[in-house]
């Protein structure tokens, strides 16, 4: 029963890793740049409904809207004022502006909002599943996490293989040069995949900030990192593969925390990806791409 | 004629210089703390408090008169330090800082080379105090807190099984634990769960409280600061575990966090040398002065902070320290009287304060619980 118990907050935890593995794995699939600002982008997210919600007392989903919104104006932003520039630079050039642009919002945010903690009320107003008569508790925070989880990844995937956005989006995700010369608006595709990246780091703020409440603005900076790890362990550029990644990833923590040490849960998670990466370097479901030479 | 105007002129001048100096015969006093940041609440109530006791020492008018700047660290070491830089620049003669325990640690090892007198408000850990032979604090060191801490639950016989979360990245934390856990094995306490984690890891602490619920603890000791404290409390709720939570000076502060639901902090006891609803005139003209100031309440660091600009009052006035002294010369002096026998201090945070020649202060802790959303005392 207790195992059953940290395997569902291992789950939990799991989730809100997929939602944001799946921002990072879109970005860069399509636009094969690390976005390393998509966790702060989740921080405003989480920023935006607080004062929203938590303060203004609005409707939960409205507030939800109104910051994915908000994220999304940001993410076109930052698409546009930082990233594009650089469309034909080197990809060290662009990975050392993404982490530019993440020390820019933090502390725009910490100029902003001040850095005092502040707490978060849970956007999920339900009551908790409880099963085995009490013995095992499972919030309805997780449950709606995981749920929000799954239908964006099958939202997501039915997008990219089906419609004709998503069609361009897997043209420029294979050959960007190929692509525009058929006639497809690369800038566009970038700064669509962006929106809709930033979009769903704005759910993600919400869900992570209900399920652990803490709001400061370096609030994004380690699941973002964490989530960064789920989505290369299940293979970067693949949508299944940062979900599969991310709930791993949750499990592997939170278990390790129960029953190696609560302080090593971190080594343990990246000792794990090491590993994969070893035996299987484009992660779980990554595609194998072969290069002539 | 022309002689006597010279004469005259000259006068003036040399009056004016003397004025001049005159009103620069002001010691200047530095402070260091986190006026943003996770520990924001407790640089403010630091700053807030020192401006006001330099505020009411300049008022008696009397030989010592201090001038105040405040630099915020973030609780980081590394700005702290920069702030210490500035700070010097400026001339600060001594140091009334710093508030949390990493960034004083950090400070500390400046402090020392330059022999810069540093009278800490509540970094507690015992590792600040041992950094030199210059630096003092005003709260009780970490051993002591975690010693009272146990001696307390067993004397009050408040839980027979004890879980334990703390922050095993952070001094303050450990080092309460370790005192905690000597303290604890002395007095036959058990410690049925001891859990911890570290500021990278602390997004989810609910494997820690589940723990601590499987291990069946009936009081949590939770030396860590607020925030993570909040968290605790949240998950603890959440999965429906009653428990009794036990918490060091670093609690101090959880009810001010905004958008808390201060509901679940209910019951919860801490160590701490002052509250604000004690009656006596001490606590209440300070608590006056400082919502007047700010429209808060103060909490335990303002109290801290109060007591170390008027404990450096006492000092340099009874070792007759000047403007015009240097540094080094004034901490030598400082040193001298404040471990000498006959110096003593009542102040907010303890009657009769006395300091050796380790830095550590003697007085006595007092345990506090929250009821109705406020500090009230235990017994």
């Amino acid at each position: 029963m207790q195992f059953l118990s940290y395997l569902a907050r291992g789950i939990s935890l799991g989730s809100v890793y997929a939602l944001i593995a799946l921002g990072y794995t879109m970005v860069y699939g399509i636009a094969k740049m690390l976005n390393f600002a998509h966790g702060d982008v989740i921080m405003v997210g989480g920023y935006v409904v607080f004062f929203t919600f938590c303060k203004g007392g609005i409707h939960p989903v409205l507030a939800i809207i109104i910051a994915m919104g908000a994220c999304t104006l940001l993410g076109i932003t930052i698409e546009r004022v930082a990233y594009r520039p650089l469309r034909g630079a080197s990809s060290l050039s662009v990975l050392i502006t993404a982490i530019g642009v993440s020390y820019f919002l933090q502390n725009g945010a910490m100029l902003l909002w001040k850095s005092d903690p502040k707490s978060f009320t849970s956007v999920v107003k339900l009551k908790p599943l409880v099963l085995f008569g009490g013995q095992l508790q499972i919030s309805a925070e997780s449950i709606v996490t995981i749920l929000v989880s799954v239908v964006i990844m099958i939202v997501l995937i039915w997008f990219v293989q089906y419609t004709k956005p998503g069609h361009a989006m897997q043209a420029v995700s294979e050959d960007r040069g190929a692509a525009q010369l058929m006639g497809i608006n690369v800038n566009g595709i970038i700064s669509m995949t962006f929106a809709i990246g930033s979009a769903l780091a704005a759910v993600a703020g919400a869900l992570l900030l209900s399920s652990y409440p803490t709001l400061i603005p370096t609030t994004g900076a380690m699941p973002g990192i964490k989530a960064f790890v789920a989505a290369v362990f299940g293979g970067i550029g693949s949508i299944p593969g940062a979900f599969l990644g991310g709930i791993l990833l949750g499990i592997i923590e939170n278990l390790s925390k129960a029953y190696i040490s609560t302080q090593l849960s971190d080594a343990v998670v990246f000792l794990v990806l090491i590993v994969v990466l070893l035996v299987k370097p484009t992660g779980l479901l990554g595609r194998k791409t072969t290069v002539k030479v | 004629m022309r002689k006597m105007m010279c004469v005259a002129l000259t006068g003036a001048v040399t009056a004016g210089l003397a004025m001049s100096s005159m009103a620069a015969e002001v010691i200047k006093i530095g402070g260091i703390g986190p006026t943003t940041g996770p520990a924001a609440i407790y640089g403010s109530n630091v700053q807030n408090a020192m401006e006001i006791a330099v505020e009411e020492v300049n008022a008696e008018g009397g030989d010592i008169q201090f001038e105040l700047q405040f630099e915020d660290d973030q609780h980081d070491p590394e700005t702290s330090v920069n702030a210490y830089n500035s700070l010097k620049d400026w001339g600060m003669q001594i140091l009334g800082g710093t508030v949390t325990t990493n960034p004083c640690i950090a400070v500390g090892s400046e402090a020392v080379s330059d022999n810069m007198f540093m009278l800490t408000p509540s970094a507690s850990s015992q590792d600040v105090i041992s950094i030199g032979d210059n630096v003092f604090q005003v709260c009780f060191t970490d051993p002591n807190q975690g010693r009272a801490s146990a001696d307390y639950i067993s004397e009050m016989e408040l839980g027979s099984k004890i879980g334990i979360i703390y922050n095993s990245s952070d001094a303050y934390s450990t080092g309460i634990l370790n005192t905690f856990l000597a303290e604890a094995q002395e007095k036959n306490l058990e410690v049925v769960a001891n859990e911890a984690f570290t500021d990278d890891n602390s997004t989810d602490l609910t494997t820690q409280v589940q723990a601590c619920k499987d291990a069946g603890a009936d009081l949590i000791f939770l030396p860590i600061y607020y925030t993570p404290a909040s968290q605790i409390l949240k998950a603890a709720n959440d999965m429906g575990y009653e428990t009794k939570f036990f918490g060091v000076d670093g609690m101090d502060g959880i009810l001010s966090v905004e958008g808390f639901d201060t509901s679940l902090a209910e019951g919860v006891m801490l160590l701490t040398p002052f509250v604000a609803t004690s009656t006596d005139d001490l606590t209440v003209a300070f608590v006056k002065a400082y919502q007047d100031k700010t429209g808060d309440i103060p909490n335990q660091f303002a109290a801290d902070a109060y007591d170390v600009v008027k404990v450096l009052y006492k000092a340099c006035t009874e070792a007759g320290v000047t403007a015009d002294m240097s540094a080094s010369d004034i901490c030598e002096a400082l040193k001298a009287v404040i471990t000498s026998d006959g110096f003593s201090y009542d102040g907010l945070t303890g009657e009769s304060m006395t300091w050796d020649a380790s830095g550590a202060v003697s007085k006595d802790p007092r345990g506090m619980v929250i009821q109705d959303g406020v500090y009230q005392p235990m017994d």
